[in-house]
């Protein structure tokens, strides 16, 4: 009897882990960008044209490392919608210096310290201060987004020194922030899924209290979370303002959103305790395809927003039937 | 006691004459894995006072719920004035007349008194806006007919004193024109002079006729207040009793009962040196002074009616709420706890009363869950070894018996005893010398209960020492070596295993007279 039960446990054990990884967020993700290249690239073939491939990315990927933070920080319970502006900010930062003439390893590296420092004054009054992150980051959005407009006064900085622009590099033909956003996301995934401390924001995300009586740091955790999370805001930063020739004190509207929404729809639970980085980046992936492929079959591109919006829902809805009928299996 | 029925002998019908307002026959009521109510029957006349008692889980709370129609009942009827009635809600009981004052009081406190009293039914004026001077006015006159001069009604209710409050929760059971009023415990967050005062008024609405359904653990009060007694155990009617008929001995034994010692596997183990001694340990307002001692391989029971500060205690030796002042002690060394982490680090593990929202990370898996209070350990340079947590999980699984569809299956789809194991397990990894378990078995199945209270004997017999926390007392006295018994904050009797009866434990939960004498 108990061998018995013994065997159709390993036996079970190994279908269900199976149907997780097709029933996963991330191979479902990845089989719609399958799909959706296969169609439109029937419809018009240009879309698989090599540089459109590459510029779809290219234009994206620092939205798929600042969604690698976001995903952190969701995770464990928490947003963080000032991230849109604090890019912007960043942003400007760097290239400002590199104008004023500072060194441009300078120029790279100290946004990302500040985003860093921005962070644990975030991370701070979440954590020990118990202030609603959502509160939290609504405040430094304003005091970020007006702070930016009034010190520009809207200019857009030009005349940057040569080599400044790390995101136009390519080694072996491929554009570096697509190097980037691949690293970082194998990187922040393999450290989610193996560290103690990955395994400790899945914890505090799932059930704070809990967490805490198993002698896990609520507070140490979040910290560390924020500070991550800054540091993926600063690389993601130093792509977009190096990406261009130019760097402009407006962000694209709703970055934030759209950061936010490769989290979302790449599978991490807006309850915390679920999801992983390699789901958000492949949403980020997904939803600039899809925004291209507007172009491509004729659709105006300001539907975009709108799709966006019915993949989370889509996704919401998605995650849903799976709980219920998980539960009613029970 | 004016209003006393002439009527009735020791089991009663209500004397014929005085009618019946509310009658409930023949009621059953269960929930997923408890039959909370079991065919019980209760009834109350207009002007009396009738005090429902029994322990905790002997279905008091299941019943109010019904009468106020928030539950309804499986089987049985229900009626008013003679008439069956079935509440789809609390508002169709509210509209029968019937008003409930829940221990927690449900008010709004940023609402002054007169808008708490005349919630969902203010006086309007003909445009239909809320006529405040009306509304004012006659919240004076219900304050006043309750005979309560000094709350001004435009207070608001978050800055009244908890006996306030309560009258205002009255004057709103009243302004609905109720007939029959339950109260539930309505004195155990009170001072004695609110005490004074609220009996003045549950005496004052008897005279007017209304009928009291009155809990409380208190049975001094009781034979204050009471015309009449009903006593329910583990779901069931006992008795019905006039209050001048009957006297607390006699109640205490209905309430315990005769029960068969249950058939735990308690299995002797040698006692050793002291692990974990208490010297006045203080947390206000809940822990006033407790100083106890918990031997290698011995299970200390601690027992106690809920809020008498037990699982408080054990969060205070566990550091979730630290010590304000006294002394712990672990094996003999002095120590400071200040959380958690600190706890675990001194070999203290805690199994807390809520599995849900204190023991399990629902949406992570059972190895994960298992591994989390020892992540350090099944880790090497910060990165989590897989092989050494599914080993860990592995020899849980085993261990405990614990039913799952392996070591990756997500605690949430687990049944409650496996998720009980589960949480043991999560501890037991840590390796404690001292294992707190605040209600080890509340809410599971008979065959995981019998195979967690074989698992606490193993344990003892390891020299692990136990501190259990129980509401049952056949769990209680099944499984303890010692058996101490905490009422408001303090330990107010101790009892040796051969010594112990549920009478005397019963009655040093309840009284705050009387038993003392039992102590040790």
């Amino acid at each position: 009897m108990a061998t018995a039960t013994q065997t159709v446990r390993a036996g079970s054990f190994r279908l269900a882990g199976l149907r997780r990884l097709f029933g996963s967020q991330e191979a479902v993700l990845l089989g719609v960008i399958v799909l959706l290249f296969v169609v439109v690239g029937g419809i018009n073939p240009r879309f698989l044209a090599e540089r459109n491939l590459e510029s779809i990315l290219l234009g994206n990927a620092y939205v798929a490392v600042a969604a690698i933070g976001m995903s952190m920080v969701i995770v464990s319970g928490n947003i963080d919608i000032s991230v849109g502006s604090l890019i912007g900010v960043l942003a400007t930062v760097s290239g400002s210096l590199a104008v004023a003439g500072a060194p441009i390893v300078v120029s790279w590296l100290a946004p990302i310290g500040i985003s860093v420092l921005v962070m644990l004054v975030i991370g701070f009054m979440v954590a020990y201060l118990r202030i609603p992150s959502i509160v939290v980051t609504l405040g430094m959005l304003s005091i970020l987004k007006g702070g930016l407009i009034s010190a520009t006064g809207g200019k857009w900085i030009s005349d940057l020194p040569p080599g400044y622009h790390l995101a136009q590099n390519d080694i072996l033909g491929v554009p570096l922030p697509i190097y980037f956003m691949v690293a970082l996301t194998a990187g922040a995934a393999w450290w989610m899924r193996y560290s103690a401390a990955g395994r400790a924001i899945y914890a505090v995300g799932g059930n704070a209290e809990a967490a805490r009586l198993s002698g896990i740091s609520r507070e140490r955790t979040l910290m560390m979370v924020f500070a991550i999370h800054g540091m993926f805001v600063g690389i993601a930063a130093i792509l977009f303002a190096t990406q261009l020739s130019i760097i402009q004190s407006t962000v694209p509207p709703n970055l934030e959103l759209s950061i936010i929404t490769a989290s979302v729809v790449g599978g991490v639970s807006i309850l915390g305790g679920t999801g992983t980085v390699i789901g958000s980046t492949l949403a980020a992936v997904l939803i600039a395809a899809i925004g291209s492929s507007l172009i491509f079959v004729g659709i105006s591109p300001y539907w975009l927003r709108a799709v966006q919006g019915t993949l989370i829902l889509l996704t919401v809805l998605a995650d849903l039937l799976r709980r219920r009928r998980r539960t009613a299996r029970r | 006691m004016q209003q006393k029925s002439a009527g009735g002998t020791a089991d009663i019908a209500p004397a014929p004459g005085i009618p019946l307002v509310l009658e409930l026959a023949d009621i059953s009521k269960s929930f997923p894995g408890v039959q909370a109510l079991k065919a019980v029957r209760f009834d109350m006349r207009a002007g009396e006072v009738h005090a429902l008692l029994g322990e905790n889980g002997a279905g008091k709370s299941t019943l109010i719920k019904i009468v106020s129609g928030v539950h309804r009942p499986d089987q049985g009827s229900i009626r008013i004035d003679g008439q069956e009635v079935a509440f789809a809600s609390p508002l169709e009981a509210q509209r029968a007349g019937i008003a409930t004052i829940y221990q927690e009081l449900l008010l709004f406190p940023e609402l002054t008194v007169a808008e708490n009293i005349f919630m969902g039914h203010a006086p309007r004026t003909r445009l239909g806006a809320i006529d405040w001077p009306r509304m004012r006015a006659q919240a004076r006159e219900l304050l006043a007919s309750l005979d309560i001069h000094d709350l001004d009604v435009n207070q608001v209710v978050g800055t009244l004193s908890v006996g306030n409050r309560q009258r205002v929760e009255i004057a709103k059971a009243l302004s609905q024109n109720a007939r029959i009023l339950i109260m539930d415990e309505p004195t155990a967050a009170l001072t004695e002079r609110d005490v004074e005062r609220l009996f003045a008024i549950v005496r004052l609405l008897r005279a007017r006729g209304v009928g009291i359904v009155y809990i409380s653990h208190r049975l001094e009060e009781i034979f204050l207040l009471a015309d009449r007694v009903t006593v329910f155990r583990d779901g069931e009617y006992v008795a019905t009793k006039l209050v001048s008929e009957t006297g607390r001995d006699d109640l205490i034994q209905m309430m315990v009962g005769r029960r068969i010692d249950a058939l735990f596997p308690k299995f002797d183990a040698p006692i050793g040196d002291p692990v974990l001694e208490l010297r006045d340990i203080v947390r206000r307002p809940t822990t006033n002074g407790v100083s106890l001692t918990v031997h290698a391989g011995e299970i200390v029971g601690l027992a106690g009616l809920v809020g008498s500060g037990r699982s408080e205690l054990a969060q205070v030796v566990f550091g979730i709420t630290p010590a304000d002042g006294g002394e712990i002690r672990l094996g003999g060394r002095p120590v400071r706890i200040r959380n958690p982490a600190e706890a675990k680090r001194l070999g203290i593990a805690y199994v807390p009363e809520d599995r849900g929202t204190q023991g399990l990370v629902r949406p992570m898996q059972l190895k994960e869950n298992v591994s989390l209070a020892v992540l350090a350990r099944v880790s090497k340079r910060s990165f989590i070894d897989r092989a050494a947590e599914a080993a860990l999980a592995a020899t849980s699984i085993q261990k405990f018996g614990i039913r799952a569809s392996g070591i990756g299956q997500i605690v949430n789809k687990l049944s409650g005893g496996n998720q009980q194991k589960v949480v043991l397990s999560k501890w037991l990894a840590s390796g404690p010398k001292v294992l707190i378990l605040d209600e080890p078995t509340r809410g599971i199945d008979v065959g995981a209960k019998a195979e967690i209270h074989r698992l606490m004997s193993e344990l003892a017999q390891q020299g692990i020492a136990i501190l259990m926390i129980s509401s049952e007392l056949t769990e209680i006295m099944g499984m303890s070596d010692r058996i101490l018994v905490m009422r408001e904050g303090r330990i107010v009797a101790e009892f040796a295993r051969a010594r112990a009866t549920q009478e005397a434990i019963a009655a040093a939960m309840m009284s705050s007279t009387g038993p003392m004498a039992l102590a040790s």
